[in-house]
């Protein structure tokens, strides 16, 4: 097991990879953008939980946590980027302003 | 490696993470951010695999430095190439929007490195030594279950959403 130090240093990556995703969500206009976005909220919350398995001696919980986290990702990837690609077939754009006509 | 050369490793190795992560985002070209995605994954998965979680790593590795990435390019093949001149227009549109956040993300790595976070209470050490197969299939069943449903889920959706129309 690693020293306390080390898991503030992961605490705090997490934490910038998270800011990293949250700013492309938010700033950007393309919606391929806003998906990687999402990969980098998915990846910030791998790494702190590997981080907290790690150092709460818990590394097989975290693992298989993780493990469930990817799946979802993967998931959550595809089904938007099927959304992303019909709306570009209906649109030929993946803007996010031209969506914003969307009716119910 | 003793405890001092482990913490400057991994502060390269999550430097890299950051950084990498950082460029993805910030990047002009779509390519460019899916290439930026896959090498973050890569240098997530030697991370993980310092911090002792080898099967995570793995599926990292596989799944998110590789199956992701492909679905990214397959899905930006689709869109036409930027001509030069949208390309400029592009790049400096990316400048205006995204140059706040290397300062912010400075700002909050000053800010972070002034307090601490307590690590989480360890548990006893037989928990620990436990197997990742063994935590899988018996304490963790319904995660599985729910893994598969999830991926049924995501391939209906993805057949639903792609199929194509009788009227064209």
């Amino acid at each position: 097991m690693g020293n306390p130090d080390m898991f503030h240093v992961f605490g705090v990556a997490a934490l910038l990879v998270l800011i990293a995703g949250l700013y492309g969500i938010i700033a950007s206009r393309d919606l391929i953008r806003t998906v990687i976005g999402v990969e980098m909220l998915a990846k910030s919350v791998t790494l702190a939980v590997l981080a907290a398995g790690y150092f709460a001696n818990r590394v097989a919980l975290a693992q298989t946590l993780a493990i469930t986290i990817i799946i979802i990702e993967v998931a959550v990837t595809v089904v938007a980027i099927g959304v992303v690609l019909s709306l570009f077939k209906h649109d030929r754009s993946i803007d996010v302003r031209t969506v914003r006509n969307l009716k119910g | 490696m003793n405890a001092e050369q482990q913490l400057t490793v991994n502060m390269i190795l999550l430097a890299g993470v950051v950084i990498t992560a950082l460029w993805t985002v910030m990047t002009a070209r779509l390519v460019y951010a899916v290439i930026g995605l896959a090498v973050t994954s890569a240098v997530l998965t030697v991370v993980i695999f310092m911090l002792n979680a080898p099967v995570a790593g793995v599926f990292e590795l596989s799944v998110c430095a590789g199956l992701i990435p492909a679905i990214f390019l397959s899905a930006i093949s689709v869109a036409r190439r930027l001509t030069p001149q949208a390309l400029v227009v592009r790049l400096k549109e990316q400048a205006r929007r995204f140059w706040p956040l290397p300062v912010i993300v400075v700002l909050v790595a000053i800010a972070l490195a002034r307090v601490t976070v307590a690590a989480p209470p360890a548990a006893a050490a037989g928990a620990g030594q436990q197997d990742v197969r063994t935590v899988l299939w018996t304490l963790r069943q319904m995660d599985i279950l729910g893994q598969i449903v999830i991926l049924l889920a995501g391939a209906f959706a993805v057949v639903v959403l792609l199929k194509e129309s009788k009227n064209g």
